[in-house]
């Protein structure tokens, strides 16, 4: 059986930015292992510009900020196996994978840091009603086939869902001359970033319908109409609010959901808020060695965000491989309370952690003059107004091991919302 | 002219086709969708019932039980995938012991092998999800499970083998009695036959009244239902139906033999025998329904719905057999549920039926086994690699979800009657089958079909006629 030092499942932003670091840290022997047929992940068909603006302070498009660490790989000599799939991992760190030219192989890795990224919500997880025609994608198919393939999969348009890939593709498909009719979204608040209804809904005229859903596909080959109906506060449909849209394809955009299968079959254990690893401060999972950034742990609204964490994934893999784990580290857990949904690491440990860490978190629901606070057991340690805040993009709070230090016997640490 | 005609490739015409191919016959198959299988047969519970349902005596009784026992041989010959996980039929503590003792009773007359009637205390150890109101059930372990795109495809395809030729995208419009048989106009060619056998579903009535004296009148029931995810395929290991009751059959939950979780169906009786959409209100009740047997089925893992028709004849059995007033002409009409599970007993009945009014001998050559599409969980890591070394489209994973590689989406293309659409390489393969339901693996798959075929991109279907994907190019539609 072959070995490495690391092997990163996934070579999307996250899988890329992991490498880097773990190198520059000292590790010589790293694999990375991606599906598709180039490294970059999902960044590939996001050819929308707005990318990069923290990490390169430029606004790059998605398949330039991918190549920006593309080459970190390629100039560090990052070994990577492309068109190869990773078909199981176990708890002690064997990984099988497969491609047309090795066949089916298997590699015993030190350490292993989980970058696979997400998948959309698909309509038969959303239960809508009505026929199954052809003409329902979900916004990141239609994505592909639009900016990767030069073809366009319909000329009418409704959307379900207000997430950014939807937003996004509202506003290509009207680029590539289709109609859209309106965008729909169940909850009282979109999804999206709210540059992207600027510039992608409202600059086009194109409609958003909050609290609204689909209640029928009609069209038993190819979509006819779509039938779409206000919800209520229990996000029910209410009868005699429909309004039929006909049109040739309907688009969801309702939600990215981790892929966990291969964590799950390596016996990680997953948060059911986040769908994706309960991790601590140094992002290792409940299995010793075992990693997890990007996508696949919490769905991000930034790639930025995301090349910040997988880079302090590949920092912490390096030091697992180079000076092992102190097991009897003294853990915390974060509690999430008051509209916080989750936080990202899920626990601290205190003599470990690096000098600072982010937490990061959404929350549940629009809110505003709300402050984010901290507690170390009782005692507050940090207060910041947010004027607003929505489900759609990521908050955080810093903690410093210096603070930390200051609370030997420190329990629990609390981040809430609270009014401002 | 055909000996034989066969309308609708659904699993009964081609079970009959399959039986028919046994003897040395002209025999033709007319489908009016691009591909077999996509009608009531590619959308039910995909279970081979063990017989304890249906009134003694009946076609549906005798049908079912000959069916279950066939399907042992049936799936080794034609590498069916096929499970007896037995069957579960629960009482809850509100319901009358009677009707499970009933139930058992009917089982009997009917010949089911092995059924008794479990306490709570034994039917806990086996089914520890059972809800906590099931009282005790009968146990069927000639209950199954099958996959039944590729039991009416197996049996679509070793009928070609030998011998039947296949009619797809052709609609049968009108049949006439003619000198020696019947002329059947098609949307395309008319075509001409001895013997007609009417498998055509929920349309049977519609032709067996075109030519029989005893008119039928079959109600499209519909039945939705909801599949889970893998990760809940083991939410119960048999399949758990609930005691009939007034308020109807109930709904069944049970594991699908490719390891998903399966919940349904509800009843309906719609006007529209096209009317395959979903709904509402009948995917509410689902789980409310489910709960009665089954506890806590997590509703939530949920990867798609869909909506079946029941072929309902009024009068509550099957039609099978030369209809009245019209010599030749020989039915399988009505065939709702256990109409999968009978019609591996449907193609022998009717088969042997017209062998005797044409005087058809046996084949000495007639071919009894089909391989299947490859499934490589079965291969070792070294066989699979010889495989791919020789084969390198088997290392190649197209869907994810299921992990189909492009070799068997290659097989699935380039086998007889292969598929020509990405629903056809679905029912196949299974790609796009799983739970992201082909949102990664479709521009592949499309891209395989387009080459391979070959066709444009623009002519690649979900399931043919108009279920295009792509409308133009950028800029240009």
């Amino acid at each position: 059986m072959k070995t490495y030092d690391l092997v990163i499942v996934g070579g999307g932003p996250a899988g890329l930015a992991a490498a880097v670091s773990a190198r520059d840290n000292g590790i010589e022997s790293i694999l990375i292992i991606e599906r598709d047929r180039e490294l970059g992940g999902i960044l590939n068909q996001c050819i929308h510009n707005g990318f990069g603006l923290h990490t390169f302070k430029e606004e790059l498009t998605g398949p330039e900020y991918a190549a920006r660490f593309a080459a970190q790989v390629y100039e560090r000599g990052i070994e990577y196996k492309l068109n190869t799939m990773v078909m199981d991992i176990t708890d002690d760190k064997v990984v099988t994978a497969m491609n047309r030219t090795d066949g089916l192989f298997e590699i015993q890795a030190k350490a292993i840091i989980l970058a696979m990224g997400c998948r959309e919500r698909s309509r038969g997880a959303l239960n809508i009603p009505g026929y199954r025609p052809a003409g329902i994608y979900s916004a990141g198919t239609a994505q592909r086939l639009v900016n990767m393939e030069g073809f366009m999969p319909g000329k009418r348009v409704v959307i379900l869902g207000s997430g950014d890939i939807g937003l996004i593709m509202a506003r290509r498909m009207t680029f590539e001359g289709a109609k859209v009719l309106v965008v729909a979204e169940l909850m009282p608040y979109s999804g999206g970033l709210k540059r992207n209804i600027v510039q992608c809904l409202d600059d086009f005229d194109i409609p958003l319908k909050l609290s609204h859903t689909v209640v029928d596909i009609e069209g038993k080959e190819r979509v006819e109409a779509v039938v779409i109906a206000e919800v209520g506060p229990d996000r029910r449909p209410i009868p005699g609010t429909e309004i039929r849209y006909e049109c040739d394809t309907l688009l969801l955009s309702c939600g990215l959901l981790p892929e966990n299968e291969l964590s799950r079959s390596a016996g990680v254990t997953l948060s059911p808020i986040t769908s994706g690893p309960v991790v601590n401060d140094s992002l290792e999972t409940n299995i010793d060695g075992v990693f997890a950034c990007g996508n696949v742990l919490h769905v991000h609204d930034l790639v930025d965000y995301v090349s910040q964490e997988a880079a302090a994934a590949g920092k912490n893999a390096a030091k697992y491989i180079l000076s092992g784990k102190n097991s009897e580290a003294k853990e915390v857990q974060i509690f999430p309370e008051g509209g916080v949904r989750y936080t990202v690491p899920a626990t601290v440990r205190p003599t470990e952690m690096d000098d600072t860490l982010t937490v990061r978190f959404r929350v549940a629901d629009v809110y505003k003059n709300r402050a984010i606070v901290t507690y170390f057991d009782n005692v507050e340690i940090s207060r910041r107004k947010r004027p607003v805040m929505a489900p759609g993009e990521m908050e955080q709070v810093i903690l410093t091991k210096a603070k930390l230090a200051e609370f030997p016997d420190l329990e629990r640490i609390t981040i809430t919302l609270e009014e401002a | 002219m055909y000996d034989v005609a066969i309308i609708g490739a659904g699993v009964i015409g081609s079970a009959v086709a399959r039986e028919l191919s046994k003897y040395n016959v002209n025999a033709c198959v007319i489908e009016r969708e691009e591909d077999v299988c996509c009608g009531t047969s590619k959308a039910n519970s995909a279970i081979i019932h063990a017989g304890f349902d249906a009134k003694p005596g009946t076609l549906k009784a005798k049908l079912n039980v000959r069916g279950n026992e066939m399907m042992d041989q049936l799936s080794k010959d034609l590498d069916i995938p096929f499970k007896r996980n037995g069957s579960l039929v629960v009482r809850t503590k509100d319901q009358d012991p009677a009707g499970l003792v009933e139930l058992l009773e009917k089982a009997k007359a009917n010949g089911v092998p092995r059924v008794r009637i479990l306490n709570r205390e034994e039917l806990i150890a086996m089914e520890p999800n059972l809800s906590d109101d099931v009282v005790e059930a009968l146990h069927a372990p000639t209950g199954a499970i099958v996959c039944p795109f590729h039991m009416t495809i197996a049996f679509a395809e070793n009928a070609y083998e030998n011998g039947v030729e296949f009619f797809l995208n052709t609609k049968v419009e009108n049949i006439e009695k003619i000198q020696d048989g019947y002329k059947i106009s098609t949307n395309k060619q008319v075509i001409e036959a001895k013997v007609v056998v009417n498998a055509a579903g929920v349309y049977s009535d519609v032709f067996n009244n075109m030519v029989s004296s005893r008119k039928l009148q079959v109600i499209a029931r519909k039945g939705e239902y909801m599949l889970l995810d893998k990760a809940a395929g083991c939410h119960v290991n048999q399949t758990i139906f609930q005691l009939p009751s007034k308020m109807g059959k109930g709904v069944l939950v049970s594991p699908t033999v490719h390891g998903n979780l399966i919940v349904g169906p509800t009843a309906c009786d719609i006007d529209d025998k096209e009317g395959t959409n979903t709904t509402q209100k009948y995917l509410d009740s689902i789980g409310p329904a489910a709960a009665l047997s089954v506890k806590n089925v997590p509703l939530r893992q949920v990867i798609t719905s869909f909506a079946g028709l029941r072929a309902h004849e009024v009068d509550g059995d099957f039609v099978i057999g030369e209809a009245e007033g019209a010599e030749g002409f020989f039915n399988a009409a009505g065939v709702e549920s256990p109409g999968l599970s009978s019609a591996p007993a449907i193609g022998e009945l009717l088969a042997g039926q017209i062998a005797e009014k044409l005087s058809l001998s046996k084949k000495d050559n007639f071919k009894a086994t089909r391989k299947g599409i490859l499934n490589p969980e079965k291969l070792t890591m070294e066989e699979r690699n010889a495989l791919i070394k020789e084969q390198p489209a088997y290392g190649n994973i197209i869907c994810r979800c299921e992990m189909i590689s492009e070799g068997e989406i290659l097989d699935a293309i380039h086998r007889p009657l292969g598929a020509r659409s990405l629903d056809g390489v679905k029912r196949r393969t299974r790609a796009g089958m799983g739970r992201c339901q082909s949102g990664f693996c479709s521009p592949r798959t499309m891209e395989i079909l387009a080459r391979e075929v070959p066709m444009a991109m623009s002519d690649i279907s979900k399931s043919g006629g108009k279920s295009t994907y792509i409308v133009g190019t950028n800029k240009n539609i």
